[in-house]
């Protein structure tokens, strides 16, 4: 039989799949593949979870059935998953338990013979919407003395596109030549891309992630806020300060928002006795997690963290000041400055309602201390 | 990933259930199964036979199972949506109650069906046997309603292996699934067949595979591509017979099929690379259009196959580049040993690169045409695909293009962690082969104090691989905050990184050394300890500078208490007492009081530090040396008074002390090499990057090797691709050929088509035809994807409609196209194949295929020819040929069939039969006698509608056993209308056709008028779906509607096949045991000869002789219409009018049938 081995891939923290591999196989198709299997289940079900699944444990078997044939996979589109097995919802068990109607869809599909299988056939809406989102993250390490070690923008563009029949979208950037690295959905048409610098694509129904992309490092990251921090653990006595303040600095005139500071504490804080001047903090004694919520960032008044920590005795003191990581929104900004210019709808007649919005997230965003 | 399922499946090993009882059930079970057995399908089947009456009366009654009564079935409701609400938890655990479940199982209710399937199901993933419950699930394989099907599916492929009789029972349904009109049963019964593993059927299933290779339906095909390493590793003696399967797979040009093939090939026969050869360019032209997965597979496959096909693209900068700089001042710059290594290194590559000067290294174009189509897949949002195409480029693209990957992979670290594992293993290794490339994205390797530790450790690696003379110090910058990281292992790996930084880095090394020195005044011992180990390392190199440092060391062994730390410190100040003196004996002297209580490595390393300085300093250390070894005589550990008594003997000279105690002090004092420190990845890329057997750095089964590349390339014309084998029969036919490709191309081409085909008409043929394959099947140009989209639409009714859609546009195209062709005859080989890449369209495909035989000039060429050779020898066979002729004359018809009242059949089957019509044709001039063809004028007219029921109206119907032209499934049934009544019939047309399942009817064109006394003929077409049963429907007139039916005869649901002999006995030799049907029947008195039996057979069943060396035996061939299995028919004579009827056929019942038929044939 030779040897097995093992290769599982972590989502939501909870579950953790496995796939027993027993001949050579390149290990990422298979984490990708799990990744896929997480994400179809997720769709289905809203969550995945042990409970989820263990409710649903046919269609489970149903999906995984469609979604593999021998270990090598199938159907793995969601579009064309849904359109075989129909997602269970409240009203359709119901109806499903007085008609004895089924989840397997009556329909064959179709979707998985065609050229483009992430689209279904037949879409009908009665309202046309398509919405995209523009979503960049800013990854930073900022050292003590406050200056950039490294910062870079990831950008991802989420669509919901509700479009009926088979809209062929065109949507172009104000200044895609920030955009350094790009991945798309296979939608994309990539000769387009490398010729116009235009996204021209049939969109799958629904949500789905139309590119990502990385911003060229020689523009200059903004980071939107600065962080003041002292923590010092005293040699004697058994206890340290804290005092941390945060401050916007180049925000572009925007507010920030849902601010949060995470911080993993070293094994020997024992508690925290901190006041704030905004918001409310948590410390976890388990996982040493002090989490403090500030919500909207307030120029005129700069919130304010400060306070004792209280240490193991005997202990001695940590090497190390624990390092600070950042959560924070801002509405209707792209930090890196992209900007949609026009979305163009072909091969359909009717007037689509189309929505763009931009939003900036602090991704791995870490304040050394 | 094979086992994804099986692992789903596999707790179910764990039995809990009680064994007597079980075996009880399964008594039950044998009890009933002779009324199970039977699947309801079998059961319709005969129905068929019988008068339609008799079905009706059934069909009111039981659906067919045989379950429990109507009050029966209510009760096992009410029992079953109880239990259903209580959320069906309990009942595992109560063997008992799985008789409920059979009785659901049994009842001809579907949701009660389905609710015990759903229950099975459940019972299954939570590893409860359910094995006992296999007779009554495996009836249900014919239900109708899809979910239980499905569910079944599920269950049979769990438990099929272990019940295997009882698997049987399904078999013949998926047979009959097999046949089935419609791709996507087709392909979900070959899916289930192969994933039965039974034994005994694998040739079923070997068959199923090759019918389904040749299948219409690219689904179908991809599917038989998915059942090859099912079947090869449930019987490997199979692969022969699959690599056949597989080569043919291999040459499908749609992008569907092109991942799965692949797959099997690589599951199958990894070695048989020759097999790529020919479907190099379109795999590399078709790959950014194939699914996420399949590109995968064949990046990784094509990757391996350049490797033994093209000449290293850096064989002239190798010495260059390795020579110079790069990776050597990486490792062990100033080692001597090393240096020797490298000078043999040179040696060779001096050797290579005067060779690669001697011949100039061009870049095959197949070579680059794959780098060139792979990059765009970089973009793939699918990891697994830019990891497969960045090895694709790292071990195959000019070292100046590698870089491009950098970019994409460093991408995938934003991904999940799993995936930065993984990728971060192969930069690594690529960052110690090409360093530069990583370069600028150093800072994306930078450690967050977030990262899981195996990431840590991995970015730390390459990291380290990174650094050089320019980055070390921003690097070593970065590494200072990482040593005061909570998390020790990682401190403790970046305590190494900064050791490796500072052997590689000559200018670094006194920096580093001083900063690990202060190290050791950390307060944690772990760290300390490593940075022992590490400086240790560190002074190998240059000892006699760094004196101070030994001395600060000994002084820590006071404090530090890591064995392996004290260890180590031992060893540096015995190996370099010379340069402590006056602190080595004291150190001996304070370990010597300490002995007893030290840690097994550190006492190893005090006798060894002792015996050194007994050696350096026996004055001093003499009686320190005896008493230390005393304690060793008697310590617990043997390897410790081993070690002891050795070194005692060795060093303390006594009389008996041979010559080796002479050489003492150079065994203990030898000038000792410096380790070198170096990547844990160095070599991991021998094996092929991004592969499982990398990640482990240990080969995986199935792992198959990437070859070095070859010292002379291979000859690189095996790529080139032939014009398709049948199209060589004559130049006439090939020209024929393209002339209808052409119109093909451009329909599907838009306005784009011309421009395109003058492209790949003018430009070098490998150049072009990539270029065009990819634009046009890569979703480049609108246009052309709003076709695609279009065409998606219209998939649907296409099939129907397809004549209508695209007869008027081949017409118009190919005058066109042939006007062309004149101009450029000689391109034309060229030009097809960029044709035929193009292709991503599965049902334009097979259009395209079968178009020559529509397209009515080109038709009329080979009816002419046919003519001639017809005319040439046999008179008997005019008829037919006559036939022929004048339909494709009526083929104009074809290109507006609305107006049209009659619809006469046309040759469009595939255009292999096609060819085996005309390879027939040819070959019967030569080896036939002329008695042997069919007279078809002897074809059989049956009553339809009698003239007196008809009020005046006669029908009559034959089987004109000519293919139908719409659709090759269907039997063509010719119509001729009489009108006997004195009035004018009207709109003669059909209406409220009842079919069994699967039968489909394409209705004859309505018929607007047919005068008094006049007679018209319609064809219409009908798909029995291999079976006998009747096609019900109404024959209207103006005034009146008549109920009519039209039954076959089972010869007539078979077209004719052309086999040579041998092809003849191959076939038969696979349609053994089950599928052979033997009778011995006495030939009518007007039958003994030759002659008559062919004549009769032939007028029973539509079949076509098969030449045969004995006269005592007559061959026929057919397949049947709608599955095309084969039917072959054998009849042997003896004396006396004795003969011997053999019908081997896959469809059993087809078989039994035409055994009574041709039986009576022969004996009346």
């Amino acid at each position: 039989m030779g040897e097995h081995r093992r290769r599982s891939a972590q989502t939501t923290g909870k579950l953790f799949f496995l796939s027993v591999v027993q001949t050579e196989v390149p290990p990422l198709f298979v984490v990708e593949f799990l990744h896929r299997v997480a994400d179809t289940f997720q769709d289905y079900f809203g969550e995945c979870s042990e409970t989820v699944i263990k409710d649903n444990v046919v269609i489970v078997y149903e999906l995984l059935e469609e979604m593999l044939d021998n270990g090598f996979p199938l159907a793995t589109e969601s579009n064309v998953l849904m359109e075989m097995i129909r997602p269970p919802t409240i009203l359709r068990s119901v109806v499903n338990t007085l008609t004895g109607g089924s989840n397997v869809g009556e329909k064959l599909p179709t979707g998985q013979l065609s050229i483009i299988p992430w689209r279904r056939a037949g879409v009908k809406y009665t309202n046309n919407e398509a919405y995209f989102d523009v979503i960049e993250e800013i990854d930073a390490i900022v050292d003590k003395s406050g200056t950039t070690v490294f910062a870079e923008i990831q950008g991802v563009v989420e669509a919901c596109v509700k479009l009926s029949g088979m809209p062929d979208l065109t949507l172009s950037f104000m200044n895609p030549r920030l955009l350094d690295d790009v991945s798309f959905h296979p939608c994309v048409r990539f000769k387009r891309w490398e010729a116009d610098r235009v996204l021209s694509f049939i969109p799958p129904d629904g949500n789905f992630r139309l590119m990502s992309y990385h911003v060229s490092s020689q523009n200059l990251v903004a980071i939107p806020v600065y962080v003041k921090q002292n923590i010092s653990f005293l040699e004697t006595g058994s206890c340290g300060r804290l005092e941390i303040t945060i401050g916007p600095k180049q925000t572009m005139g925007k507010t920030v928002e849902a601010l949060m500071v995470t911080i993993h504490m070293p094994k020997s804080v024992l508690s925290v006795n901190l006041t704030a001047t905004q918001g409310s903090y948590t410390y976890d004694l388990t996982t040493k997690a002090l989490i403090w919520t500030i919500g909207k960032l307030n120029p005129q008044k700069l919130p304010n963290l400060r306070g004792s920590l209280s240490m193991q005795s005997g202990v001695p003191k940590p090497e190390e000041n624990p390092s600070i990581n950042l959560d924070l929104k801002i509405q209707q900004l792209a930090i890196s400055g992209l900007k949609v210019s026009r979305l163009d709808m072909y091969g359909e007649k009717y007037k689509p309602f189309k929505g763009v919005k931009y939003l900036t997230k602090a991704g791995k965003f870490q304040v050394r201390t | 990933m094979t086992a994804m399922q099986k692992l789903l499946q596999l707790p179910v090993n764990a039995v809990n259930i009680v064994k007597t009882v079980q075996s009880q059930v399964q008594g039950q079970e044998e009890d009933k199964s002779p009324v199970l057995s039977p699947d309801s399908g079998q059961q319709t089947w005969y129905n068929a036979l019988q008068p339609d009456e008799l079905r009706h009366l059934r069909s009111g009654g039981s659906g067919g199972g045989g379950g429990g009564g109507g009050g029966g079935g209510d009760q096992d409701e009410r029992a079953a949506l109880e239990e259903g609400g209580g959320g069906g938890g309990s009942f595992q655990t109560q063997p008992l109650r799985h008789d409920d479940l059979k009785e659901m199982l049994d009842s001809n209710k579907d949701s009660l069906k389905l609710e015990a399937m759903k229950r099975i199901v459940a019972m299954i993933a939570r590893g409860k046997n359910a094995s006992d419950l296999f007779p009554a699930v495996v009836k249900n394989v014919a239900c109708k309603n899809i979910e239980v099907k499905k569910l079944v599916y599920v269950y049979l492929v769990r438990y099929a292996e272990e019940q295997q009789d009882l698997a049987l029972l399904s078999i013949s349904t998926f047979q009959r699934g097999l046949k089935d009109p419609n791709q996507l049963i087709r392909a979900s019964a070959l899916r289930v067949l192969s994933s039965i593993r039974v034994t005994i059927i694998v040739p079923i299933m070997m068959l199923a595979i090759k019918e389904a290779a040749s299948d219409m339906s690219p689904y179908v095909r991809k599917t038989a591509a998915h059942a090859i390493p099912k079947l090869y590793s449930l019987d490997p003696e199979q692969k022969d017979q699959l690599i056949e399967v597989i080569e043919k797979l291999l040459a499908d040009k749609t992008t569907l099929v092109a991942g799965s093939v692949v797959m099997a090939f690589e599951e199958v026969c990894p070695e048989r690379i020759d097999l790529i050869h020919k479907n190099y360019r379109k795999l590399c032209n078709l790959l950014i259009d194939v699914e996420e997965w399949g590109q995968v597979v064949i990046i990784n496959m094509l990757t391996r196959y350049a490797r033994t096909q093209f000449l290293n693209p850096n064989i002239n900068e190798s010495l260059l580049e390795e020579g110079s700089g790069g990776d050597k001042t990486f490792y062990g710059s100033d080692e001597d040993e090393d240096e020797d290594d490298d000078e043999k290194e040179k040696e060779k590559k001096a050797e290579a690169a005067a060779m690669a000067k001697r011949k100039p290294y061009v870049m095959d174009p197949d070579h680059r045409l794959l780098l060139r189509n792979t990059k765009p897949l970089l973009q793939s949002r699918n990891a697994a695909v830019v990891m497969a195409v960045a090895q694709l480029y790292f071990h195959l693209a000019p070292k100046a293009e590698v870089g491009v990957i950098a970019k994409a992979l460093v991408r995938l670290l934003r991904s999940h962690s799993e995936v930065q594992f993984v990728v971060l293993q192969n930069v690594a290794t690529m960052t110690i082969k090409r360093r530069g490339m990583f370069e600028p994205y150093l800072k994306s390797f930078y450690i967050r104090s977030t990262d899981p530790t195996q990431i840590k450790v991995l970015k730390l690696e390459v990291l380290t691989n990174l650094a050089n003379e320019t980055n070390i110090s921003t690097i070593l910058r970065e590494f200072q905050t990482y040593i005061k990281s909570m998390d020790k292992d990682f401190v403790a790996a970046t305590i190494q990184a900064i050791g490796r930084c500072a052997t590689n880095i000559g200018e670094v090394r006194d920096t580093c050394l001083n900063g690990l020195v202060q190290l050791l005044s950390n307060r944690d011992e772990l760290v300390v300890a490593e940075s022992v180990v590490v400086i240790k390392k560190l002074l190998q190199m240059q000892p006699e500078k760094h004196s101070d440092i030994i001395k600060h060391m000994a002084k820590l062994t006071d404090n530090i208490q890591v064995p392996m730390a004290r260890a180590s410190i031992l060893w540096l100040i015995g190996e370099y007492c010379e340069h402590v003196p006056k602190i080595a004996p004291d150190v001996l002297r304070k370990m010597a009081k300490s002995f007893t209580n030290e840690e097994d490595i550190v006492k190893l390393q005090i006798i060894n530090l002792a015996a050194k300085l007994y050696l350096t300093n026996s004055k001093q250390t003499k009686l320190l040396t005896q008493y230390v070894l005393n304690l060793a005589k008697y310590d617990q550990n043997y390897d410790i008074r081993d070690r002891a008594r050795f070194i005692r003997q060795l060093i303390v000279p006594t009389e008996k002390s041979g010559a080796l105690s002479k050489y003492a002090k150079k065994l203990f004092l030898a000038l000792k090499p410096a380790p070198v420190l170096e990547s844990p990845f160095k070599d991991r890329d021998h094996f092929q990057l991004g592969s499982l057997s990398h990640l482990l750095n240990a080969k995986a089964g199935g792992y198959q090797e990437l070859p070095d590349w070859p010292e002379a390339a291979p000859d690189p014309s095996v790529r080139n691709v032939e014009v398709p084998e049948w199209t060589k029969c004559s130049s006439r036919e090939k020209r024929k050929e393209k002339k209808v490709e052409k119109p093909f191309y451009s329909d599907s081409e838009g306005e784009s088509g011309p421009t395109e085909s003058a492209d790949s008409e003018s430009d070098s043929a490998t150049a072009s035809d990539s270029r065009s394959g990819s634009e046009e099947s890569g979703s480049g140009s609108e246009s052309e994807s709003e076709e695609d989209s279009e065409s998606e639409e219209e998939e649907e009714e296409k099939k129907s409609k397809k004549k209508e859609l695209k007869k008027p546009v081949q017409e118009s195209e190919s005058e066109q196209s042939s006007e062309e062709e004149d101009r450029k005859p000689e391109k034309k080989s060229k030009q097809q194949k960029s044709d035929s890449e193009s292709e991503s369209d599965e049902d334009e495909e097979s259009e395209s295929e079968s178009s020559p035989s529509e397209s009515e000039d080109s038709e009329s060429e080979a009816e002419v020819k046919k003519k001639k050779k017809v005319a040439e020898s046999k008179p008997p066979s005019k008829p037919v040929k006559k036939e022929k002729k004048e339909m494709s004359l009526l083929d104009l018809d074809d290109f507006e069939p609305a107006p049209s009242p009659q619809v006469t059949p046309v040759n469009t089957l595939l255009s292999n039969s096609l060819v085996t019509d005309l390879e027939g044709l040819s070959l019967s001039d030569s080896v036939l006698s002329p008695a042997t063809i069919a007279p078809s004028s002897a074809l059989k007219n049956y009553e339809l509608l009698h003239r007196i029921t008809g009020e005046g109206l006669t029908v009559e119907y034959c089987f004109s056993r000519q293919p139908f032209s719409p659709d090759a499934n269907m039997v063509a049934v010719q119509l001729q209308f009489t009108n006997n009544s004195s009035s004018d019939t009207k709109s003669l047309h059909m209406e409220d056709v009842k079919l069994q399942s699967g039968m489909r009817v394409k209705e004859f064109p309505e018929i607007e008028l047919l005068p008094a006394g006049e007679t018209a003929s319609a064809v219409m077409g009908i798909d029995f779906c291999d079976s006998t049963q009747a096609a019900n429907f109404q024959l209207c007139t103006h005034t009146k509607k008549f109920f009519v039916s039209i039954q076959p005869p089972v010869g007539e649901l078979m077209r004719t096949v052309f086999l040579t002999e041998n092809e003849f006995k191959k076939e038969q030799g696979q349609l053994m045991g089950m599928n052979e049907i033997t009778e011995k029947l006495t030939l009518d008195a007007r039958c003994r000869n030759e002659h008559a039996i062919v004549q009769r057979v032939t007028a029973a069943a539509n079949l076509s002789r098969v030449p045969c060396g004995s006269d005592k035996e007559c061959r026929f061939a057919g397949r049947t219409v709608t599955s095309s299995s084969l039917v072959l028919v054998t009849v042997a004579t003896r004396e006396e009018g004795a003969a011997q009827l053999t019908v081997n056929c896959e469809k059993m019942v087809i078989g039994t049938m035409l055994v009574k038929d041709i039986l009576l044939a022969l004996t009346q």
